[in-house]
């Protein structure tokens, strides 16, 4: 099974609040792929809204992303995508 | 670090039902909350069951918010995405996943699962740093409280216990429901359901605090103890106002209750229109407390006593004494001005007596009023003991609701005299000639009228059902509440009917509904033929105002053709036309609602 993984910086203001988890949730619905969430030494379920806001990251926090599955790549680009354009935040 | 729930301003805009401006917290009373439910273990075979029945529960909740959100106007879209992300919660395998599990691995009954799994995410989220964040748990628990309501649909708890001042943000209240607001606590209350008449909008007319209803929305929009401003003169609600905001609100408070106190200094006033016809302009109550305001207002008596709160206060059904003691207090304050008691007006599914315990499909044309009471005698006869007894202390008149046609009234007056008897033979004291009277409220009574004018002593015709019944319109029903129409012709129409009926056969007419107090139905009413009013006692200044203000030829000339006109759109411009022509100082304050 193809695995992918990668660090992302959290830079958005906000940090993953509320509507970002819901971005992500709704990327991963996307992908066959499931995405997993890991700060520190805790990784959660990343289609899991509530599961992703309790990872609790404010702006700067670096988390790693483990992607499972055939689209793995794509999802990742897709998720970094996301980050990137800060959520579609203007900060 | 963001403080407080970090939202910004927004505005939500309804129907405006009670006047008023409040500034306050809000308090989100969740009035089908379930706090009993039950805990209960699933055998083997069932549990597969029981699974299906929490998917099911899920999938309604589904339904219902994309109901809410298909159903969210336009200028709102914005806030959508707050039942995006309850959306995205209930699908959630912390929520949904977790408590299959555990319906499946702990053999427990699905809200003791649901209930757990979000004890649990309730836990992990207390731990986080993030205020922000943590507070997301209020979206977590509103989704849970949604499939529990539709797990089980229990509905028990209690608005009694709030204690401190606080605006209620509620999905709907019911009259029991209001009846139990400490008013002195709350500030005023915004529902996502109801319309202008619905019957938690006439108590808060009489308890005078604001109340802005139908915003649809409101209860997934306003956060607990976010600061709120009601409007209850123009329907919006500001969530988070900004300092400004606040300031020009306290501004528009403040002459909102000058110009209220302006008017209510000369409320003593006799209603007398300026060419010398004297117009009874009198109080509804609901409850004995009100009495103080149909006297401070002015009222020529009480119009309508509505004499449920009593039965809907008690645990069981009250006594006659209770009933007695209270029809006393009233009739003597008022005294001598005459204290109109309409007898029980519930449906059966407010008592908790075991025959009648069910749900009915069609509460509103089903038994309750007369009906109930005819076919619950003792509870009548309890009753109009009650009412006559009360009758020795002042002057009182009886009024019987719901009457559809000669065959009930008959009955209702055969059951009458023989309570009658009852005190004769017990040498208990009572008014002998007290007036006996119906609401007419069902379009079969207004066909009837001339009929039924044979038989009593008044006519006073109650709006609100009328309406409901003649145009078919459920009026706490938000997607039909817009076709309750006062100003419909058809309704125009039959209250000149009943008037006629009325003065044919010599007796008192008057209008007791909602109609008979808002200020833009004044000049139609009297030329209709209508001189009693009857409404809660805070109309009764501005209502006096207009009278005094205006004379009854204008009022003839003015609205005499109205008849003619063919909808309701095309009377309500013309009216509100003719009024603001004839007041433009209560139309500039807001009182005409075009």
């Amino acid at each position: 099974m193809d695995e992918v993984v990668g660090k992302i910086k959290i830079n958005n203001d906000l940090g993953v609040h509320a509507r970002a988890a819901a971005k992500i949730v709704a990327l991963g619905n996307k992908f066959e792929s499931r995405l997993y969430l890991k700060k520190g030494d805790r990784e959660v379920d990343g289609s899991s809204i509530l599961a992703i806001l309790t990872l609790s990251c404010p702006k700067g926090t670096e988390i790693a992303a483990r992607i499972v599955g055939k689209d793995s790549a794509a999802f990742m680009a897709g998720l970094r995508e996301l980050v990137e354009r800060k959520f579609g935040e203007a900060k | 670090m963001r403080t407080g729930t970090g939202e910004s301003q927004k505005t939500l805009r309804g129907i405006a039902v009670s006047r008023g401006i409040i500034i306050g917290k809000a308090r989100l009373v969740d009035r089908s909350k379930v706090k009993i439910f039950y805990q209960y273990l699933i055998g083997d075979d069932k549990l597969s069951r029981e699974i299906e029945r929490f998917k099911e529960a899920v999938h309604t909740t589904e339904d219902q918010l994309n109901i809410l959100k298909n159903g969210m106007p336009e200028k709102l879209k914005g806030h959508a995405f707050i039942l995006d992300s309850h959306m995205m919660i209930l699908k959630d395998s912390m929520l949904n996943d977790a408590t299959i599990r555990k319906i499946h691995d702990e053999k427990i009954n699905a809200e003791w699962a649901l209930k757990k799994s979000f004890e649990e995410i309730k836990e992990i989220f207390a731990q986080i740093d993030d205020e922000y964040i943590s507070k997301r748990i209020k979206d977590v628990e509103n989704v849970t409280e949604r499939i529990l309501r539709n797990l089980s649909g229990d509905k028990h708890p209690s608005l009694a216990e709030i204690n401190e001042r606080v605006i209620i943000v509620a999905h709907e209240l019911s009259p029991g429901d209001t009846s139990e607001l400490n008013t002195s606590k709350v500030m005023g209350f915004i529902t996502d359901a109801g319309g202008r008449t619905s019957h938690a909008a006439i108590m808060a007319q009489a308890l005078q605090i604001p109340v802005v209803v139908g915003l649809e929305a409101a209860t997934s929009l306003v956060a607990e103890g976010e600061l709120l401003i009601v409007d209850g003169n123009t329907g919006e609600v500001i969530i988070n106002p900004d300092e400004e905001t606040i300031i020009e609100y306290q501004e528009r408070q403040l002459q909102h209750e000058e110009y209220k106190s302006s008017i209510a200094r000369v409320s003593y006033l006799p209603a007398v229109t300026l060419d010398g016809h004297a117009i009874a302009v009198k109080a509804n109550m609901e409850f004995l407390e009100e009495v103080a305001a149909a006297r401070e207002f002015g009222s020529d008596g009480v119009g309508l006593y509505r004499s449920e709160f009593l039965y809907l206060r008690s645990k069981g059904l009250p006594k006659e004494e209770t009933l007695f003691e209270d029809y006393r207090e009233v009739v003597e304050i008022i005294a001598p001005a005459p204290v109109t008691i309409r007898t029980l007006d519930l449906g059966a599914d407010k008592f908790a007596l075991e025959a009648e315990s069910h749900r009915e499909m069609n509460p509103a044309l089903g038994l309750r009023a007369i009906r109930f009471c005819l076919q619950n005698p003792e509870i009548f006869k309890t009753q109009l003991r009650a009412i006559l007894r009360a009758s020795h202390y002042g002057t009182v008149r009886v009024m019987f609701p719901m009457i559809s046609g000669l065959q009930e009234l008959l009955d209702a007056k055969e059951i009458f005299s023989h309570v009658k008897k009852e005190l004769d033979r017990e040498k208990v004291a009572y008014d002998e000639n007290m007036k006996m009277g119906i609401m007419i409220e069902i379009p079969s009574a207004v066909t009837m009228a001339e009929v039924l004018a044979q038989y009593v002593d008044f006519f006073s015709i109650g709006t609100n059902d009328l309406i409901q019944y003649a145009l078919a319109i459920d009026r706490v029903n938000e997607h039909v509440a817009h076709m309750y129409q006062p100003f419909h012709p058809a309704l125009l129409r039959m209250i000149g009917q009943v008037v006629d009926a009325a003065k044919n056969a010599e007796i008192d007419v008057s209008v007791c509904g909602e109609m008979a107090g808002d200020p833009l139905c004044v000049g139609i009413l009297l030329a209709l033929g209508i001189d009693e009013l009857s409404m809660n006692s805070r109309a009764i200044p501005v209502i006096k105002k207009i009278i005094r203000s205006i004379t009854l030829e204008a009022a003839r000339a003015d609205f005499g053709s109205v008849l003619d006109l063919r909808t309701a759109n095309e009377v309500r411009a013309y009216v509100y036309d003719r009024m603001k022509d004839l007041l433009p100082e209560l139309d500039e304050k807001g009182y005409l609602d075009a």
